[in-house]
């Protein structure tokens, strides 16, 4: 006869087995779809390029090097190449102004619909929400139409007579930018509302009580109780910005590539997958380490109010 | 946490500290001289609604608060008092009519430049600041110095009892400890009016009965005008210098608690506040402040009338429980005792009159003897001449 410890044990194994293959699905998930093609990435990345396209299975660390340094054609000497780092430059600071931008026009859209009736709510969020309806390539190339040159904002300028000939907007930085802000819009006033939405508006009639003017109630009330949704929306921004592919490519022309269209070039026409991989994951450690400083940033400032 | 002595001496200090006038000798003698600290007038909100229906939350209002005073709103839950503090405090505006503060009207100033702090009945806590940093929040963005605030914080926390807990987030103290800190934080800043909304009904009844006291012992320390709002008419009964009685966005009387109590201005007044017998009979003659009725039962009883009142119409009476007495024989009043309700201090015997109404005496009991009476006896019930008022319907 079993004691019932001998119960209790057989019933804490059979407890780990099952929590093993309930878990199964969602480890093999995490491996197939994140971990393998990331590893299948780095191993890429220490190869060399094969002739159209693919790899050669023969390590080298050049795709590396060449993410900073530039080989002499004649003499092979190695110097230091600021092509690829500028790029990036420009994504990260395009990206992180897209961020801020959105995070400005999105925080008064946000609590703007916070403080709607419930009822009306759901129709602001409805409009909101119906630009993911259409094709992102369909939208970009709608913002084509707005700032080339004989488009609505050229036109709108040049009829209230503040140029006289098209101010050059496309395959501009402002361009791009533009793009994006339209773009990822959505993403940072969706996670502003959730939080927004959350506020007992009770707290800031508090506040008017005991003497904050509307900027002080602002500062001192509702950006602290919506920190959770700045962070999240300034994350769901400026991660896809960075790597953002299309609207670079539509609005910035050639001239104005961001980190997505260089790695882009190293799988199509540069025919160089090992440069790709290795750019690709510089992002990623570029997007890992901003995450981090941000994240520790704004959480610890958030402990330092209390 | 409030020793019997204790108790004791803030009873003593407070009757002493009660106006020296009583309204209801009327207005126009030394009342005048004291000045409003906040008076509402022809005060009308109405709420439009989404579609033709819209609620008249206030009608038509005037009411003068004096300097000092703890003034109570008392009403049935939607009859406007939350609606009034709002407008004192600036949260919302009249629809119509104008609300002064010391003489001068406040419709131009936000509620950051108005001299008036409010005590939330959800208590409004900022959950991001500990305790501390909650009390200290008024006087910060009045811009005071960081010793004025520090020293001023650590006062206030004294005068609630919780210096201890002064780092807690405010999510991490018990309700009595947040009402208290909203008490505090609203205290602060030392506003000329305090409003209080219901700040008491989410506490259980012992916390209660202590922050009662408490708050009438604040309000003493501080000398601070208080605006409290209570659907509770004990407590309003209790804590008030005086009383407003409130009813679908109208004030029906103001007045101590004695006036509303044992004058009540009318039926609505009478029935809201405590418990009341209600009698119809006729007027046989009236004058001087008298009535004389004639009741169905045929008895005919003296009772205290204000004008208006003229002989051969109909009249309403109230018998506050405790103002009748329970006789062997025949009384004013005869009826069968229906129950016996043991109170612990008094004992309620409601008794079903000849007529069928109910009518319900309370006695004081004693060590002794049982109320002296059993279910099913028949009995009279005796009315003095002091115990009966006429009120208008
Ligand atoms: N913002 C509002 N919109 C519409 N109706 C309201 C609003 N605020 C209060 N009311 C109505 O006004 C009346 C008085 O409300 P309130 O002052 O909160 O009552 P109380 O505090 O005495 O319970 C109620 O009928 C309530 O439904
Ligand atoms: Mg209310």
């Amino acid at each position: 006869m079993a004691t019932a410890r001998e119960v209790a044990e057989k019933a804490e194994r059979d407890d780990i087995r099952s929590r093993w293959l309930l878990s199964t699905p969602a480890l093999l998930i995490v491996f197939l779809a994140a971990l393998g093609p990331l590893l299948i990435v780095v191993v890429y990345s220490f190869l060399t390029p094969g002739n159209y396209g693919d790899v050669k299975w023969q390590f080298s660390t050049d795709p590396w090097v060449s993410v900073l340094f530039e080989r002499d054609v004649f003499d092979d000497t190695l110097s230091f190449a600021t092509a690829y780092l500028s790029i990036f430059w420009r994504s990260v600071s395009l990206s992180l102004a897209t961020t801020l931008l959105t995070l400005i026009l999105g925080f008064p859209t946000a609590y703007f619909i916070a403080t709607r009736p419930d009822h009306r709510r759901d129709i602001w969020l409805f409009l909101i929400t119906i630009p993911f309806w259409t094709n992102l390539l369909i939208r970009t190339f709608a913002m084509q139409q707005v700032l080339r040159n004989d488009g609505i904002v050229n036109s709108v300028l040049q009829l209230l007579g503040i140029t006289d000939h098209p101010v050059q907007l496309m395959y501009t930085n402002f361009a791009v930018l533009a793009g994006m802000v339209y773009v990822f819009l959505p993403l940072m006033v969706l996670p502003l509302y959730a939080s927004m939405e959350k506020i007992d508006f009770r707290l800031v009639e508090a506040g008017y009580d005991l003497y904050a003017t509307r900027f002080q109630v602002l500062r001192r009330i509702i950006i602290p109780l919506v920190t959770p949704g700045i962070v999240a929306g300034s994350i769901l921004v400026f991660i896809p910005s960075l790597g953002a592919y299309v609207t670079p490519r539509v609005l910035g022309g050639g001239t104005n590539l961001m980190i997505g269209n260089l790695i882009e070039l190293q799988f199509g026409q540069g025919r160089n997958w090992p440069l790709g991989a290795a750019l690709s994951i510089t992002l990623m450690a570029i997007v890992m380490m901003a995450l981090l400083f941000y994240v520790r940033n704004t959480t610890r400032s958030d402990g330092a109010h209390g | 946490m409030f020793s019997h002595s204790y108790h004791l001496m803030v009873r003593i200090k407070l009757v002493s500290r009660l106006p020296p006038v009583n309204d209801h000798a009327g207005e126009g003698n030394i009342l005048t001289a004291i000045r409003p600290a906040v008076e509402a007038k022809g005060v009308t909100r109405i709420f439009r609604g989404t579609g033709q229906d819209s609620v008249r939350a206030l009608d038509n209002v005037s009411v003068a608060i004096r300097e000092n005073e703890f003034f109570t709103l008392l009403g049935p839950s939607g009859c406007g008092k939350t609606t009034l503090l709002r407008l004192i405090a600036g949260f919302d505006y009249p629809t119509d009519g104008e609300i002064q503060l010391y003489g001068q009207d406040i419709a131009p100033l936000p509620p950051f430049k108005r001299p008036v702090n409010t005590v939330f009945q959800s208590y409004a806590l900022f959950p991001h600041m500990t305790v501390a940093e909650n009390i200290g929040f008024g006087l910060k963005m009045l811009g005071k110095p960081k010793a004025e605030i520090e020293a001023r914080v650590d006062a206030m926390l004294k005068l609630v009892h919780m210096q201890e807990l002064k780092n807690r987030r405010t999510s991490q103290i018990s309700g009595g400890q947040q009402q208290r800190v909203a008490l505090a934080r609203a205290l602060a800043p030392q506003p000329k009016v305090l409003l209080l909304d219901e700040p008491l009904s989410a506490l259980d009844y012992k916390l209660r009965k202590e922050m009662q006291i408490e708050l009438k012992r604040l309000q003493h320390e501080t000398g601070i005008t208080f605006i409290f709002v209570t659907h509770d008419q004990e407590e309003a009964l209790t804590m008030s210098d005086r009383i407003a009685v409130m009813s679908a966005g109208n004030i029906l009387q103001v007045g101590t608690p004695w006036d509303v109590y044992d004058h009540p201005a009318e039926r609505f007044v009478a029935d809201f506040i405590g418990e009341t017998n209600f009698l119809t009979g006729m007027v046989e003659s009236a004058g001087n402040g008298q009535a004389r009725i004639a009741l169905r039962s045929g008895a005919k009883i003296c009772a205290t009338a204000a004008a208006g009142f003229r002989a051969g119409g109909n009249a309403t009476l109230m018998v506050r429980p405790e103002h009748a007495k329970l006789v062997k024989g025949r009384g004013d009043l005869t009826g069968t005792i229906e129950t016996i309700v043991y109170f612990g201090t008094d004992t309620h015997i409601h008794v079903r009159l000849d007529e069928g109404d109910v009518f319900m005496v309370r006695q004081q009991n004693s060590r002794s003897a049982s109320c002296g009476f059993e279910n099913g006896d028949k009995v009279g019930i005796s009315i003095g001449d002091d115990a009966a008022q006429v009120l208008k319907d």
